[in-house]
């Protein structure tokens, strides 16, 4: 009986592990990330590269609500680098003591500013369709960061017997092959400050790794901390077994 | 045998108006346990130290949770990026919540397999029946805390399964709700049930507890303990042991809380709750997926009973034929060991409970459906059908005299070296 706790196990595991696919999806291109494996970390150039596309791309559609300015400091701006960047930015705040609200430059404990000041505005911006926050959308997605980098690179030509509605783009990982969002990224749509060649792929995979970090700002913290809790549960466990052993010793069993 | 620190003055003193040394010299020290018992005994206390661990990390997320609709998924998110350690607190809660169900479903099933449940440990196993049924309905209230997607059309899908009852259906699922949809007011009561519901449930632990000590533990012979050479005492020989399996739990579950805290979850629930926009697939935490596959699987009305209400009830039926368990196998024989077609059986169970899961996972179409009805027909034949059958039917094979027989050698006499046994004890 003892040998098939593993077996039970793995199959409680895999029963568990099998989320309902959506309907038509392709599995996007595997991609290999500095954040996976149990010593992952963020590439911080990467990171900041990744910034700049979604603050100069996406941002003109996509919310990032969940992050604050004050949140930068992590990927290696400084803190005055953060003033500035938030103070690009105009932000409503109020009411002031007449009972007028008014605008102001964004401070560094301000959530970064939406493009719209609600859903029906950005729908109305954009044929119908709602551009998600993207705060958590690594996380939210089936597939994760991979399909995030997949859905960036995978616009194509919609196949000949392929019926496409009004003003829909044809993508490769997209559920259903037809999204609302025209290709975002096109070779030297950026600038990058650090001299890197902004290919669509580049792109792509910095804004991706951006993504990753805004939904899990812990992440290189929790695989830090999990190598040290493991290791030491390991050494615990293999002493406690120790101590068993000597204990059980006259029992015969 | 008495602990010296018993010879304490001030120890006397308390002891002598409120018991609680002699106490736990009793149960947890002395406590006259099976000397063979296997590492499947160790899921039960397992169980009892995730339930304080739930209730721990899960008291320490209420100060930071705030049961609003508007806010919920905020302070969530706030607990995950801005409470010190908070993204921890929250991760172990999580994948605690199914460390907790495959805990206690292995717990239930080494119940099944060592007969566990046959006298005089009927009313023990009734009260883990009723401890599994409080544990379902907390998951199910908490998994609608943080209000995402799948927390509210989860509760859309299970709340609307009252309205299957006859003539009040529709009353009682305007009454959960509190409204006319899921909606605050049921988010605030799920919230308060949710809270309330482990103190529930470590009520009824005590209870399983005083049941247990009662006649003391199974064992994986399913015999009665002969005489003191059979057990031993609990202490240290098996709160060692149940250490080292805690702490190989812990490594475990710390794999799962630091490197992969979401493979347990659905990426759906990371998208805020929509009333007005239903996700392609509405799928329950993985530990419900058999029953929902129970449920799923009546897609016909029997004369003026509608499909659905069939579903519900057996869904229910699902849990509450294990009340029955005790008398629907009346082999004398408890251990399967020593019953070699229910041995068979049992692991057939496994393997139909497995895929029940399997099914529940995935959509209710073509082959899915017709798999999931005979999964289901083999789940409720297996205990309403073969059990009672097989105590009629099989030849169970010849039990040893006494446990410290097949360990020791001889028959039921005094073991040669052994002076840990309850002899040296009493």
């Amino acid at each position: 009986m003892r040998r098939t706790l593993g077996a039970i196990l793995a199959a409680l595991a895999l029963a568990g592990a099998s989320p309902a696919m959506a309907a038509d999806a392709v599995a996007p291109p595997s991609v290999k990330w500095t954040f996976d494996g149990l010593f992952g970390s963020f590439d911080r150039a990467a990171l900041r590269r990744g910034f700049q596309v979604y603050t100069e791309v996406c941002a003109v559609c996509h919310s990032l609500r969940l992050v604050h300015y004050r949140n930068l400091t992590a990927i290696g701006f400084s803190e005055d680098q953060v003033k500035a960047l938030a103070a690009e930015v105009e932000v409503t705040d109020g009411p002031d003591a007449e009972g007028e609200m008014f605008d102001r430059p964004a401070r560094p404990s301000d959530r970064f500013v939406s493009p719209f000041a609600n859903d029906n505005a950005a729908r109305a911006a954009n044929n119908g369709a709602l551009p998600p926050d993207l705060s958590l959308v690594t996380k939210s997605r089936i597939g994760g960061p991979d399909y995030i980098h997949g859905l960036m690179v995978g616009y194509r030509e919609a196949p000949a017997e392929m019926e496409m509605s009004e003003g829909m783009d044809y993508n490769a990982y997209f559920p259903g092959h037809q999204i609302a969002m025209p290709a975002p990224l096109s070779d030297e749509l950026v600038e990058y400050a650090d001299g890197t060649e902004a290919t669509v792929g580049q792109m792509a995979k910095d804004v991706t790794q951006f993504l990753v970090w805004a939904a899990e700002p812990e992440l290189e913290e929790r695989k830090r901390m999990g190598v040290k809790v493991v290791l030491f549960l390991v050494l615990l466990t293999g002493m406690l077994y120790a101590v068993k052993r000597a204990i059980w010793s006259d029992v015969p069993h | 045998m008495t602990q010296p620190w018993m010879k304490n003055r001030l120890v006397q003193w308390i002891d002598y108006r409120l018991p609680m040394f002699s106490f736990a010299e009793k149960e947890l020290i002395d406590y006259p346990t099976p000397r063979n018992l296997s590492y499947w005994w160790n899921f039960g206390s397992l169980a009892g130290i995730v339930l304080v661990i739930m209730i721990v990390t899960g008291i320490v997320l209420a100060m930071h949770y705030t049961p609003h609709v508007d806010h919920a998924f905020d302070s969530v998110e706030r607990i995950m990026r801005d409470v010190n350690y908070g993204w921890l607190i929250r991760y172990i809660h999580t994948n605690g919540g199914s460390a907790f169900f495959i805990i206690v479903y292995i717990h239930i099933f080494r119940g099944l397999y060592y007969g566990s449940y046959k006298s005089p440990r009927e009313i023990l196993w009734i009260l883990g029946v009723v401890i599994l049924l409080c544990m379902m309905a907390t998951a199910f209230m908490g998994y609608v805390l943080p209000w995402g997607q799948m927390s509210f059309w989860g509760a859309t899908v299970i709340t609307n399964l009252f309205s299957a009852v006859p003539i009040v259906g529709d009353i009682i699922v305007t009454w959960l709700w509190g409204g006319f949809t899921v909606d605050n007011p049921t988010l605030n009561r799920f919230f308060s049930l949710h809270y309330l519901m482990p103190f529930v449930i470590v009520g009824v632990v005590v209870l399983h507890l005083v049941s247990l000590h009662q006649h003391g533990s199974n064992n994986p012979l399913g015999i009665d303990a002969k005489g003191p050479q059979d057990k031993i005492p609990f202490h240290p020989y098996y709160t060692v042991k149940d250490m080292f399996g805690l702490s190989a739990f812990l490594t475990i579950f710390a794999g799962f809380v630091f490197f992969a805290p979401n493979f347990f979850g659905e990426p759906e629930n990371y998208i805020p709750a929509d009333p007005l926009l239903t996700p392609p697939h509405i799928v329950p935490e993985w530990y419900f997926l058999p029953y929902y596959a129970i449920l799923r699987s009546i897609t016909f009305d029997i004369w003026f009973l509608s499909a659905k209400l069939i579903g519900v009830v057996l869904m229910f039926g699902s849990i509450l034929v294990l009340f029955l368990v005790p008398w629907l196998d009346r082999s004398p024989v408890r251990s399967a060991r020593y019953r070699p077609i229910y041995k068979q059986l049992f692991w057939v169970l496994v393997i139909d409970c497995v895929v029940l899961g399997w099914v529940g996972g995935n959509p209710p179409e073509g082959i899915f459906v017709i798999i999931g009805q005979i999964a289901t027909l083999y789940y409720f034949a297996h205990f309403l059908v073969l059990m009672p059958l097989l105590s009629v039917i099989e030849t169970p094979r010849p039990l040893p005299t006494s446990i410290a027989e097949p360990v020791l050698g001889g028959g039921s006499g005094p073991p040669a070296a052994a002076p840990q046994t309850m002899e040296k004890a009493q």
